[in-house]
């Protein structure tokens, strides 16, 4: 290590200086500061400010315009008996039970399909991921005109088998549905990048070898496969999770696509504070919501690592 | 399955996948009394994109989007990758923790602090300009994370070779490290600019100001303003889509790359 780093001025060092490798030491670690900080700071103001300051303003009545009322816990009683919030939440767990594990399925599918060479097979990946290159508010809009009452393209498609009335976006039971299937084919290819990056790492002698022993396709995968592959799908499962949790696609689908509507069916937690934030000035009950929105997502988290030992999609 | 099969079954897929895109631009060709029209057009018409360029002021939001995306990435390049470097090679107390901390924040996504941001991007004076538009898309650890691991895998000596006398640290980052680590550095350009091009709640959180909108709150209060007059609604979302479909084009090698490499293992 750094102790023989530098033994000529060692021994000729004037009396009364530090030692070098102290010396050398500090020097490092005063640029290792440097180095960090900008970053350090953007983040502690951008992010960890802002998830601290939700916890104070949520003791306050906040009209918008600087005005602050104290209100203690008014904003957390607030929320047991705000109906629409509970609906929003109905919402945003529907929307995750649904997308999870349907979009996972679904990219590993894909994964696996074009896992090995045919021709074409790089033009094939590449058309799965385009929807993720195009922006949500384009995405939205595109879907929105394709989902058109009556006249769309997608009821004209459907009017023979006699859907063609069907109003995916304006029937409060479908709406929610339509949103997943949308998220889904935005975030399939993305997901289908990450497996695939997984499925290179498993040795193909593993699979070479269930094979000489008569495995089927199915055996391979569940017994090979799946269990090597698990870190992966771990990680875009979390990553699946949390993004639904926290409106990460959902939300600028919503905004554009429905507004929260037809009848509050498709308004989820994260729209909902955005709602009493920016369309009713409630400042403070937004804040409370964003507080316990982050606390559920610190506590889910926490547990989830607990249960998988780490996750192990760190450790090598 | 064998070859051809799954052959056949991945060209299908694929353009079922992107036939909602092929849609959207051939009917954005057609002439507005076919809009809805499921045959071939009668002809192609570049009269709704005209309409659009001329009449609505995109390429002021074209310009602004260009501004706020490339800023971003340029600036959070270089922070993160310093930042990423000390994580990964420079010794000192409390790195684990700073590490730790910053990997942390991972998960907390903008929809779900946009609220306390906007409080505070009140209170420094941020709204409704560019610094306001720019400085909060810049910190993500996402960058910082993928960097340190590929730092950690650059070997020490390459880095101690360069430790000339009085060749600092940040000499020995500017001067050997970032040059070794340009592959990673484009593919996260590719990212950031993409994800900044695209992005849409904090840019329609933080600005009133028609000057400053960028393309993507452009086009949804076109969808507002324009209402049913989809053929414009339609041409503007293909014009903001261009500039995305040219950075995947150009950069979807180190996309990808930067993608799979996400998964960590």
């Amino acid at each position: 290590m750094a102790t023989v780093a530098d033994p000529g001025t060692a021994v000729k060092r004037p009396p009364g200086a530090a030692p070098p490798v102290w010396n050398r030491r500090r020097r490092e670690a005063l640029a290792g500061y440097a180095f960090v900080a900008p970053d350090l700071l953007g983040l502690m103001m951008f992010v960890g400010l802002p998830m601290v300051l939700s916890l104070g303003v949520s003791l306050f009545s906040a009209d918008g315009f600087g005005g602050y009322t104290y209100v203690g816990l008014a904003n957390f009683r607030q929320m047991a008996e705000d109906t629409q919030l509970w609906q929003s939440v109905k919402v945003t767990l529907t929307y995750t039970v649904a997308f999870v594990p349907i979009g996972f399925v679904v990219s590993l599918g894909l994964a696996l399909l074009v896992r090995d060479h045919f021709p074409g097979v790089g033009l094939v990946r590449t058309m799965f991921f385009l929807p993720h290159v195009i922006s949500l508010v384009v995405v939205g809009i595109a879907w929105q005109f394709l989902l058109v009452d009556k006249q769309g393209a997608v009821a004209t498609l459907l009017r023979p088998v006699g859907l063609g009335d069907t109003s995916f976006l304006g029937d409060p039971s479908l709406a929610l549905g339509s949103l997943v299937a949308i998220s889904i084919w935005f975030l399939m290819g993305y997901n289908m990048l990450i497996l695939l990056g997984g499925l290179k790492d498993i040795p193909r002698e593993y699979e070479e070898a269930a094979g000489i022993d008569g495995a089927t396709a199915w055996q391979k995968f569940r017994h090979v496969i799946w269990p090597l592959l698990r870190p992966t799908s771990f990680f875009v499962l979390v990553n699946s999770v949390v993004g639904s949790v926290t409106g990460l696609q959902a939300f600028d689908l919503v905004y554009v696509l429905t507004q929260g509507g037809p009848a509050g069916s498709t308004s989820s937690v994260v729209f909902y504070i955005y709602q009493q934030a920016f369309t009713f000035n409630n400042y403070g009950y937004a804040a409370a919501l964003t507080t316990v929105v982050v606390g559920f997502l610190v506590a889910a988290t926490g547990t989830m690592f607990g249960l998988t030992k780490g996750g192990r999609f760190d450790a090598g | 399955m064998p070859v051809r099969l799954r052959a056949i079954v991945g060209y299908v897929l694929a353009m079922v996948t992107v036939a909602p895109l092929v849609w959207l631009l051939v009917a954005v060709l057609r002439p507005a009394d076919e809009l809805f029209d499921v045959t071939l057009p009668s002809r192609l018409t570049l009269d709704n994109l005209l309409y659009v360029l001329t009449e609505v002021p995109i390429g002021r939001y074209m310009v602004n989007s260009a501004i706020v995306s490339v800023a971003v990435t340029v600036i959070a390049l270089v922070l993160h990758s310093m930042a990423a470097y000390a994580l990964a090679r420079l010794r000192f107390p409390g790195r684990q923790v700073i590490f730790s901390m910053i990997v942390s924040t991972l998960l907390v996504s903008l929809p779900v602090v946009l609220v306390p941001l906007f409080l505070v991007a009140k209170e420094l004076g941020l709204l409704d300009t560019y610094a306001g538009l720019i400085l909060p898309a810049i910190f993500h650890a996402f960058g910082i994370f993928l960097l340190r691991q590929y730092y950690l895998t650059i070997p020490r000596e390459l880095e101690e070779a360069a430790d000339l006398d009085g060749c600092g640290y940040f000499r020995r980052w500017w001067q050997v490290v970032v040059p070794l680590s340009r592959p990673v550095l484009a593919s996260l350009a590719v990212l950031f600019f993409l994800a900044n091009w695209n992005a849409f709640l904090w840019p329609l959180t933080a600005t009133r100001d028609p000057e400053l909108r960028v393309v993507q709150v452009g086009i949804s209060t076109l969808q507002g303003q324009y209402g049913s007059a989809w053929n414009y609604v339609l041409a503007a979302t293909v014009i903001a889509a261009v500039p995305t479909l040219v950075a995947f084009v150009l950069g979807q090698r180190r996309l990808v790359e930067a993608i799979k490499t996400s998964g960590l293992k």
